[in-house]
């Protein structure tokens, strides 16, 4: 469970959308391996039976009125764009379609 | 990715329904029409300039946080309970993962496996007044998109673009997505069946009043998941997913040729590829997108950044009190008010006067009044300009207060049929109200019973070999002298006052 | 003049302003001038806004001189953590690729400094991401210990707490995932508190991971600390994360420093092994004063504490994965084009980008939490430490019901050399061994200094952790200790520290 071969950690970096050199790739998996190994541990915890926790704090039903606030203007939104055109972002050609 | 320019093998539709039985889910996706987006509280209003309705929250700005929209969760509850689902008592948001230039986030605010409703159906009834049950998996919450406009390819589309440019003023709007379960025994009436699904529950959000559901704007989408079984096999074959479905007939034109095109593969040997297909309603065929074996894994998470929704059974309670009567129901119980047979029903709901009808009927006209003017002669004239009567009447200006005032006038005994076509050229026209239109052109008719006399008299004195065949029995030769009474009274006369004085004076 | 003014503790400098005896603009110049002279050397700050801090400080004097109302603070100057977002200020997070980014909009903790009327500054350093213990992942070079400037100051807040300790400032805000701000307390002899999670407002941190992640105050004295929690504390409409409560009474615990009948809980997974002798020493020696200051101790077991460590680090890179997919060159920060590629598409672009403009530590995480997320594994990873965070939070809920306060060494050890652990990632996780239990529970922690060690003579730190929503208690045991060691020093440990020279020449 805790291993990691080169093919998973690239099949990772695909996946979140990071270029790894070969040999970022190659130390990478050894890093990993060796960090997987302690976390592994999490699973001799002892859960059976335990509720998952994802906030520290019970709060439930937190929302706001449907009133309109004050947004950006369109200068601030695209202020830090790579590239701008037409008021919008200019992205690089897109390979997927949605 | 190559992209199929040339369409696809297809089996044709008695031999796609010989041998396989489809299997559909439809998944619609609705954009709620609330003042603010689904977690920040830019405003939502179609067409702005682009950018102008974005903040650091729908930028994906770092540092931004979401806040969830009230109304999103009332919407999303009430939809839920029109579609008889059970409301969650405790449910989260979850982050769906994945990477595309117009998600500022690169991860959606959605619902995984605790969605706000689940298990429900809708009732969809077919033209011929069968009734299909489509039972609905869940609808849950989540967040629309920017939206991208690519640039330097031929057709506007990805293919061959250079660039595209990316407006965020839709992203973060409120979209909820309401999954069908696998609907089974369509047999061929699929394509029937899922077009009228969309289109019930078209209807039962406009009652909602939940969004505009308008299709060609978007804020109703449609993806078509199909996949065909051969008869008799009870397991389910391999789905491909067509997007890009922006219309009723669409739906109906999509499923219809999925179902022939998984036949050709599946009939010569082939297996399907599980695909996102892309819907052409110009050309009729959709064409491959993304392989979806190689599918994203979206690793979802529940979202840290928000709290769970537990909504209150009084609050659910209040909310199912408070919904507006199904269009289904309403549209029987106003076919008992009105008295008007199965056919015509469907006729008037067919061509959307439903709601026209009502209105017409409440400002004073008889039900069969309404629909034989709305139907009948306003279709007519509709029809030959090309348009839809409501349209055509909005252009106009006409409504229910002028049919029900033309209405009145004609069973006030003023005006015949034939009168009160005439009226409403003028009222077409723009002469005014048609109690004005009538007066103006001196129509009225006419009333004087020595004048009505006097013409019966002077038509039989003038025909008699017809009159005495109304002598001797034959009641429908009087029509002929119907006519010339009608004729000597210049049309104003009453034509059912005109036969009963000249059956009276001939039998 | 110049001198006192940098030593004196923020508290002091709002009485002298209070008092009109020091303008505001002299308080701010006098920090800047420090800056100047010093942080070549120590490189605290990633970048210094004088023009800015003048002008707010300016404001500040204008009002007072025209009797307006004004916040105790108010004209007290404070320095930022980078990963927080500051209106016009370029902001960083120490990382590439927000490099030269200009945020359009304030976090609320900066709105309400500024409100209080605090000069900011400038933005400090930091480890990239707020990932590390060192500040040496930080992308613009690291940071250096004022107690002996080969070594590390901590991280990932090392940048907020040199600050402080080389007197650059007198306050400054740091944000706390694992111990971000304890940690780097620790070694630098000054004090950091991680606020109950909710209590102070996300909105406007760059989040690394959502559900751990606090913004707190990293000053010299404990009662600054109070002081600064105050300003920044309190429920914010903008993050749904928000505790909607009135902020805890901070400063009323801290002025008063009452540890009489208070039971203090040592927690036996927090202390003993691992524990660098001389700073084990110095709890001791703490605990005693807290005893001979009227406390009870009692000791108490948290069993689950041994999977903290793992559990931490599974669910904060799942956190990161998917809070660090925003950079992608699409709509800020860096955007790299891949080598060779004549026409490359947005994907290859994102995936250069983002391969040129993240380190190394910061990648490892992403591919770890990307992997503890994935199909297949989410059960066995994610799920699981999710799971030990509950087991986490059971044994401080039973811990509470004995000890009104817990206690530990905040770190295993004093200060290391920089570059001392940059091959062992392991190693250097294991410097929050004793911070991240607070962070998966949400519960507020303090670290105040507890001396020097022997063997090395640097800062060793003294953590105080409390029930959820209970930050009072930290302040109440804090400056309890604090008087008592601050006495049997004689003064403040920083005066201990060696002074800072200003680097005019380099070395030959």
């Amino acid at each position: 469970m805790s291993e990691l071969t080169r093919d998973a950690v690239a099949h990772l970096a695909g996946l979140a959308r990071i270029d790894l050199s070969d040999a970022e790739l190659d130390r990478m998996v050894g890093e990993l391996g060796v960090i997987l190994e302690s976390v592994a541990a999490v699973q001799q915890a002892g859960t059976e039976g335990v509720e998952p926790m994802s906030h520290p704090l019970p709060l439930i039903n937190v929302h706001r009125p449907d009133v309109a606030r004050p947004s950006l203007t369109p200068q601030e939104a695209l202020s830090g764009a790579p590239a701008v055109d037409e008021q919008r972002f200019s992205v690089p050609r897109i390979l997927d379609e949605d | 990715m190559a992209q199929a320019t040339t369409a696809e093998p297809v089996l044709t539709w008695a031999a796609t329904n010989a041998a396989y039985d489809p299997v559909m889910g439809l998944e619609v996706h609705v954009e709620l029409g609330t003042t603010t987006k689904m977690f920040c509280g830019c405003t939502t209003t179609f067409g702005a300039e682009p950018n102008t309705q974005v903040c650091p929250v729908c930028l994906g700005l770092p540092g931004a946080l979401p806040v969830v929209n009230e109304i999103g969760v009332e919407s999303a509850i009430r939809i839920g309970l029109a579609l008889n689902c059970e409301i969650a008592t405790w449910c989260r948001f979850a982050r769906k993962n994945y990477f595309y230039p117009d998600m500022p986030k690169n991860f959606q605010t959605s619902q995984y496996d605790e969605p706000i409703c689940f298990g429900g159906h809708l009732d969809v009834e077919l033209d011929d007044g069968t009734v299909y049950r489509v039972e609905i998996e869940r609808a849950h919450m989540e967040e629309d998109t920017g939206k991208s406009t690519h640039v330097g390819g031929a057709t506007g589309r990805i293919h061959g673009a250079t660039h595209s440019l990316v407006d965020y003023n839709r992203a973060g709007i409120p979209l909820i997505e309401i999954v069908t379960k696998p609907m089974v025994g369509a047999g061929e009436r699929a394509p029937e069946i899922a077009r009228a699904y969309v289109a019930t529950l078209r209807d039962l959000l406009k009652a909602l009043g939940v969004s505009d559901v308008r299709m060609e704007q978007g804020s109703m989408r449609c993806d078509v998941n199909l996949s065909l079984s051969p008869k008799g096999s009870d397991a389910f074959g391999t789905r491909s997913e067509t997007k890009n479905v922006n219309s009723l007939r669409s739906v109906e034109r999509a499923v219809r040729y999925e179902m022939t095109r998984h036949a050709a593969i599946l009939s010569s040997g082939g297996r399907v590829v599980q695909e996102t297909r892309h819907w052409h309603e110009d050309t009729g065929i959709t064409t491959s997108g993304r392989e979806k074996s190689d599918a994203e894994d979206y690793r979802y998470f529940p979202e840290p950044d928000l709290v769970p929704i537990a909504p209150s059974r009084e609050w659910v309670e209040e909310l199912r009190a408070a919904l507006p009567e199904p269009p289904g129901q309403r549209r029987k119980r106003l076919q008992g008010e009105w008295g008007y047979s199965d056919l015509e029903m469907r006729d008037v709901v067919n061509a959307g006067l439903v709601d026209l009808i009502g209105e017409t009927v409440a400002a004073g006209a008889s039900a069969s009044g309404a629909r034989k003017w709305w139907s009948g002669e306003i279709a007519r004239r509709a029809n030959a300009e090309g348009s839809d009567v409501v349209t055509y009447a909005e252009s106009l200006g006409v409504g229910p207060a002028h049919v029900a005032e033309l209405e009145s006038l004609v069973s006030g005994g003023r005006l015949n049929d034939a009168m009160a076509r005439q009226v409403w050229d003028g009222v077409l026209a723009g002469e005014g109200r048609p109690a004005a239109v009538a007066d103006a052109r001196g129509l009225e008719l006419v009333q004087d019973s020595g004048a009505l006399e006097a013409a019966v008299d002077a038509v039989i004195a003038a025909n008699p070999d017809v009159a005495q065949k109304v002598r001797d029995g034959k009641v429908q030769a009087a029509g002929a002298l119907i006519g010339q009474v009608m004729k000597e009274l210049k049309g104003q006369g009453d034509a059912a006052a005109a036969r009963a004085l000249i059956l009276a004076k001939l039998t | 003049m110049t001198t006192e003014l940098i030593t004196s503790t923020a508290a002091e400098l709002a009485g002298l302003l209070a008092a009109g005896s020091v303008s505001a603009r002299e308080v701010t110049a006098a920090h800047l001038d420090r800056a100047t002279a010093v942080d070549e050397a120590v490189r605290a700050y990633l970048h210094v806004d004088a023009e800015g801090a003048l002008a707010a400080a300016d404001e500040v004097d204008r009002r007072r001189a025209a009797g307006e109302p004004l916040h105790a603070l108010a004209g007290v100057p404070v320095a930022v953590k980078d990963v927080v977002v500051t209106r016009g200020l370029p902001t960083t997070a120490g990382s590439r690729i927000l490099q030269g980014w200009v945020p359009p909009y304030d976090a609320t903790i900066v709105t309400r400094l500024r409100a209080a009327g605090m000069p900011i500054l400038g933005k400090t350093n930091m480890d990239e991401f707020a990932m590390g213990s060192s500040t040496e992942h930080s992308a613009y070079g690291p940071t250096h210990n004022p107690w002996d400037l080969d070594r590390i100051p901590g991280g990932s807040g090392g940048g907020s707490a040199a600050a402080v300790a080389s007197f650059q400032a007198p306050l400054a805000i740091g944000t706390d995932t694992g111990g971000s701000i304890r940690q780097p307390a620790s070694v630098t002899g000054t004090v950091g508190t991680k606020p109950t999670y909710g209590g102070v407002s996300r909105y406007g941190l760059i989040a690394m991971a959502s559900s751990l992640d606090q913004a707190g105050p990293c000053t010299r004295t404990v009662l600054d600390a109070a002081l600064l929690h105050e300003v920044i504390a309190g429920h914010d409409p903008m993050d749904s994360t928000s505790i909607d409560a009135p902020v805890p009474p901070v400063v009323e615990a801290a002025r008063r420093a009452d540890v009489s009948g208070m039971r203090i809980g040592i927690v036996r997974e927090l202390t003993g092994e691992g524990y660098q002798p001389g700073v084990q020493r110095r709890f001791d020696e703490a605990v005693q004063h807290l005893i001979d200051a009227g406390a009870e101790v009692v000791e108490v077991s948290c069993p689950s504490f041994t999977h903290a460590l793992a559990a931490y680090y599974l669910v904060m890179p799942s956190e990161v994965s998917s809070n660090l997919a925003k950079f992608d060159a699409m709509r800020y920060g860096l955007r790299v084009l891949p080598e060779g590629i004549d026409d490359p598409s947005a994907e290859q672009v994102m995936a250069a980008t983002r391969d040129a403009g993240f380190g190394d530590e910061v990648k490892r995480r992403i591919i770890l939490g990307t992997y503890a997320l994935s199909s297949g594994y989410y059960d066995a990873y994610y799920g699981s430490a999710q799971k030990v965070r509950r087991l986490i939070a059971d044994d401080f809920a039973a811990a509470f019901e004995r000890a009104d306060v817990l206690v530990s060494p905040t770190s295993p050890t004093t200060a290391f050399p920089l570059g001392a652990k940059l091959a062992d990632p392991l190693s250097m996780y294991m410097q929050d061994i004793a911070t991240i239990p607070a962070n998966l529970a949400g519960v507020p922690g303090l670290s105040l200094p507890s001396g020097l060690a022997d063997e090395d003579g640097l800062p060793a730190g003294f953590q105080i952790l409390a029930p959820a929503t209970r930050d009072e208690r930290l302040y109440a045991v804090g400056a309890a200790l604090e008087a008592r060691l601050t006495a049997a020093w004689g003064g403040q440990l920083l005066a201990k520290a060696p002074a800072l020279q200003a680097i005019s020449t380099k070395e030959a």
